[in-house]
C-alpha cells in the first residue's frame, strides 16, 4: 500500500480524488491557516532550543543508559537493561540515594518551619520591614560556593567560630564536617541559612494576601494573637504550605553543590548524594551509560514526587 | 470557628487599610516578636560578619589559634589587594555577568513569544505543545548533565561560553507564568489594533509587551539569579580558566589558596557583592518577582 502511494508520488501523476478532497476544508479557513502559521511561528524560537537542549538530551540519555558508552569511547553497543540491573545491585548507588532521601527529610522540615516562623514574626507588623527581609533573604542571593566557603570556615574544628563558641559555653567541640554522624546535619544547617529566605518570601506574600477582615472579625470575638494565628493564618496558608513543602522536597532531592564543595561526599561517603554519584560515575569513572542509567532512576523518583505535586495543585485549583 | 462572624457588619471598612491588624493592646506581643526577629536576624548575619572580620585580618591573625573578632595586629585590606592582584575575581565576575545576561535575554525573548502564541493564537497542535511544555517542567537538570555533556562534545562547544549559555535558556515554568499573565490582559485592547490591520508581531511588541513589564521583570530576575549562581552545569561545561563563572572559579581557589583564610573570605565576599548590591537597590522588585514566580519555578 505504501509503496503504491510512493510510486504515484514519484511519477508526479496527478491524483484528482485526493487532490480535490482537502479543498473544501481549506477554503473557508484561510485565516485558520494563517493562525496556524503565526502560532507555530511564535513558538519556533522556543521550540528549537527546547528540542535541541531538552528533548533531545532527555531521549538520548535514555538511549545512553541502554549502552555501554564511556568517555574513553570503548563500547557503544546496546546492552539492554544491564546498566539498570547493575545500578540496582550497586550498594554505593543505594547508599547515595539513601543520603539524598535522608537530607531531603531532615532539611525540608526546618526549611519550612523556620520560614513560617520568620514570616509570622514579620506579619505581626514589625517596624523596619526591609531590614528583616534583607537579613533573612540575602543569603539566598549567594552562590553555593560562597556559602560553602563561609561555612567550611565557621565549621573549622580548631579555628572555627562555632567550636570556639561551644568551648566558651563549656561544651565539647564538634568535628562538624569530619564526623560521619554530624556532617549531614552540618550541611542541613548551611542549607537552612542559605535558602530559607526563599520559602520565607513565599510565606510572607501568602500571609499578606489573607484579607484583613478575617482578623478584624476574630478580634471582635476576642481572639488573641496566638488564637488568630492558629485558627485563621495557618488554615488560610494550607495550600501555600502544601506547595512550599512539595517544592522544597523537589529542591532538596537535587542536593549536590554544598555537599560536593564542603565534604566532597565524605567522610567515607556519608554525605554523598545521588547527583554526585551520577557525576562521578560519568566524569571520574568515564562510564556515561551507567551514569545515565542512575540518572533515570533518580528521574523516576522526581517524577513520583512531581506527580504528587500535580495531583495536589489540580485539586486546589478545581 | 471565627468564620460566621465575618458576615457581621464591619463598621470601619474605610479605615481598615490603615489598621491591617487591629491589635493596639498587643504591644507586649509585638515586642516579643521584635526580640525573636532580631535574634534570628543576628544569627543570619553572623556568617557575613565573620567572613568580613576574617577578610580584613592578616593571614597570621586569621589563622591564630585564639579565635577573636578583634585581631591583635588590627584590620587591613591586604587580603583584598592580594586577591585583586593575582586572583581572577574580576574576570570571573565578568564571565558570570555576560553569560547570565545572555541567558536571561534569550530566555525572555523565546519564552514571551511562545507564551503569546499559547495565550492568544488558535493554532493546530496548541494543546499538545502546551502539554509537552508543562510536562517538561518536571525534568530535573541533573538528569541532563550526562547527555548534554556528550552533546556539547559532539557540537564542539565544550570550553566555549555557548556551552554555558545555550542549555540554560529553557524555562518551561516561566513560559507558563508568562502565559498566565498574558491571559489576563483584556482582548479588547488588541481588537482595535486588529481593526487597524496591525500584524501579530506589532500587537505583541506594541501592546502586549509594554503591558507585561512587571511580569517580564519578575521572570528576568528569577532567571538571572538562577543563572548567576548555577554551579553544576557551568562546572561541567568549562575547564578553560578564562571562561569560568564566579561560582565555579571560586571552587578552584579553595585548593589554590589552601589555608589562606583571609584571602578565601575576601574572595567569597567579592563574589557575593554584586547580587547583594543589586538587591539593595531593587529590593522591592526582587521580592515581588520571587513571590510571583517562586511557586511556579523550581
Amino acid at each position: 500500500m505504501s509503496s503504491s502511494l510512493a510510486s504515484r508520488r514519484s511519477t508526479g501523476q496527478p491524483d484528482i480524488a485526493t487532490g480535490i478532497q482537502p479543498q473544501p476544508t481549506r477554503r473557508p479557513s484561510r485565516s485558520r491557516t494563517r493562525s496556524n502559521l503565526s502560532g507555530w511561528g511564535f513558538a519556533t524560537p522556543f521550540l528549537v532550543f527546547f528540542l535541541v537542549f531538552l528533548v533531545w538530551p532527555i531521549l538520548y540519555g535514555l538511549y545512553m543508559s541502554l549502552t555501554g558508552k564511556s568517555l574513553t569511547g570503548a563500547n557503544d553497543s546496546l546492552i539492554g537493561f544491564a546498566n539498570y540491573a547493575e545500578a540496582l545491585a550497586d550498594a554505593d548507588m543505594w547508599r547515595s540515594l539513601g543520603n539524598t532521601l535522608y537530607f531531603t527529610v531532615i532539611s525540608t522540615v526546618p526549611l519550612v518551619l523556620v520560614a513560617l516562623v520568620m514570616a509570622a514574626l514579620l506579619n505581626v507588623g514589625l517596624p523596619a520591614q526591609w531590614l528583616w527581609r534583607l537579613s533573612y533573604f540575602a543569603p539566598y542571593l549567594l552562590a553555593s560556593t560562597v556559602v560553602s566557603l563561609f561555612f567550611t570556615w565557621m565549621y573549622n574544628p580548631q579555628l572555627g567560630l562555632i567550636n570556639d563558641f561551644l568551648s566558651k559555653m563549656g561544651l565539647p567541640k564538634v568535628a562538624w564536617l569530619n564526623d560521619p554522624n554530624v556532617a549531614m546535619w552540618a550541611i542541613v544547617i548551611a542549607t537552612l541559612w542559605w535558602t530559607v529566605g526563599f520559602n520565607f518570601l513565599l510565606y510572607l506574600a501568602a500571609m499578606q494576601n489573607i484579607p484583613a477582615q478575617h482578623y478584624e472579625a476574630a478580634s471582635l470575638d476576642g481572639a488573641g494573637a496566638w488564637r488568630q494565628f492558629f485558627s485563621i493564618t495557618l488554615p488560610q496558608l494550607t495550600p501555600t504550605t502544601v506547595m512550599i513543602v512539595l517544592l522544597q522536597i523537589l529542591a532538596s532531592l537535587k542536593i549536590f553543590d554544598q555537599v560536593y564543595q564542603m565534604t566532597a561526599g565524605g567522610p567515607g561517603g556519608s554525605t554523598r548524594p545521588v547527583v554526585q554519584y551520577i557525576f562521578e560515575a560519568g566524569f571520574t569513572g568515564y562510564r556515561l551509560g551507567y551514569s545515565a542509567a542512575i540518572s533515570y532512576i533518580f528521574f523516576g523518583l522526581i517524577v513520583l514526587v512531581s506527580v504528587m505535586q500535580f495531583a495536589v495543585t489540580r485539586r486546589r485549583s478545581a | 470557628m471565627a468564620t460566621p462572624t465575618i458576615t457581621r457588619p464591619t463598621p470601619r471598612t474605610s479605615t481598615s487599610e490603615g489598621i491591617r491588624r487591629p491589635r493596639k493592646k498587643m504591644t507586649a506581643g509585638k515586642i516579643a516578636a521584635l526580640v525573636v526577629a532580631a535574634f534570628i536576624a543576628v544569627l543570619w548575619l553572623i556568617p557575613f560578619a565573620w567572613a568580613t572580620a576574617t577578610a580584613f585580618k592578616t593571614e597570621t591573625d586569621a589563622a591564630a589559634p585564639k579565635v577573636s573578632w578583634m585581631p591583635p595586629s588590627g584590620f587591613t585590606a591586604e587580603a583584598f589587594v592580594k586577591v585583586f592582584q593575582d586572583g581572577n575575581i574580576p574576570l570571573w565576575t565578568w564571565n558570570s555577568f555576560y553569560t547570565s545576561a545572555a541567558i536571561t535575554a534569550i530566555t525572555l525573548v523565546i519564552s514571551a513569544l511562545v507564551a503569546y502564541a499559547l495565550s492568544r493564537i488558535d493554532f493546530k497542535g496548541k494543546k499538545v505543545l502546551m502539554t509537552v511544555i508543562i510536562a517538561s517542567i518536571i525534568i530535573p537538570p541533573p538528569v541532563l548533565i550526562i547527555p548534554l555533556f556528550y552533546q556539547m562534545l559532539a557540537l564542539n562547544l565544550i570550553d566555549t561560553s555557548w556551552a554555558i549559555i545555550l542549555p540554560q535558556v529553557i524555562h518551561p515554568a516561566m513560559v507558563f507564568v508568562l502565559k498566565k499573565f498574558f491571559d489576563q490582559i483584556p482582548r479588547e485592547l488588541e481588537e482595535a489594533a486588529v481593526m487597524d490591520g496591525a500584524s501579530r508581531v506589532r500587537i505583541f511588541t506594541q501592546i502586549i509587551l509594554p503591558l507585561s513589564r512587571p511580569i517580564l521583570a519578575a521572570v528576568a530576575i528569577f532567571v538571572f539569579i538562577g543563572a548567576w549562581n548555577n554551579f553544576l552545569w557551568p562546572f561541567i561545561a568549562t575547564n578553560d580558566g578564562a571562561l569560568l563563572t564566579l561560582p565555579v572559579g571560586l571552587q578552584t581557589i579553595k585548593s589554590a589558596y589552601g589555608i589562606q583564610y583571609a584571602q578565601n573570605m575576601a574572595s567569597a565576599l567579592l563574589a557575593a557583592l554584586p547580587l547583594i548590591l543589586v538587591f539593595l537597590f531593587f529590593q522591592r522588585q526582587i521580592i515581588k518577582g520571587v513571590a510571583t514566580t517562586g511557586l511556579a519555578g523550581t
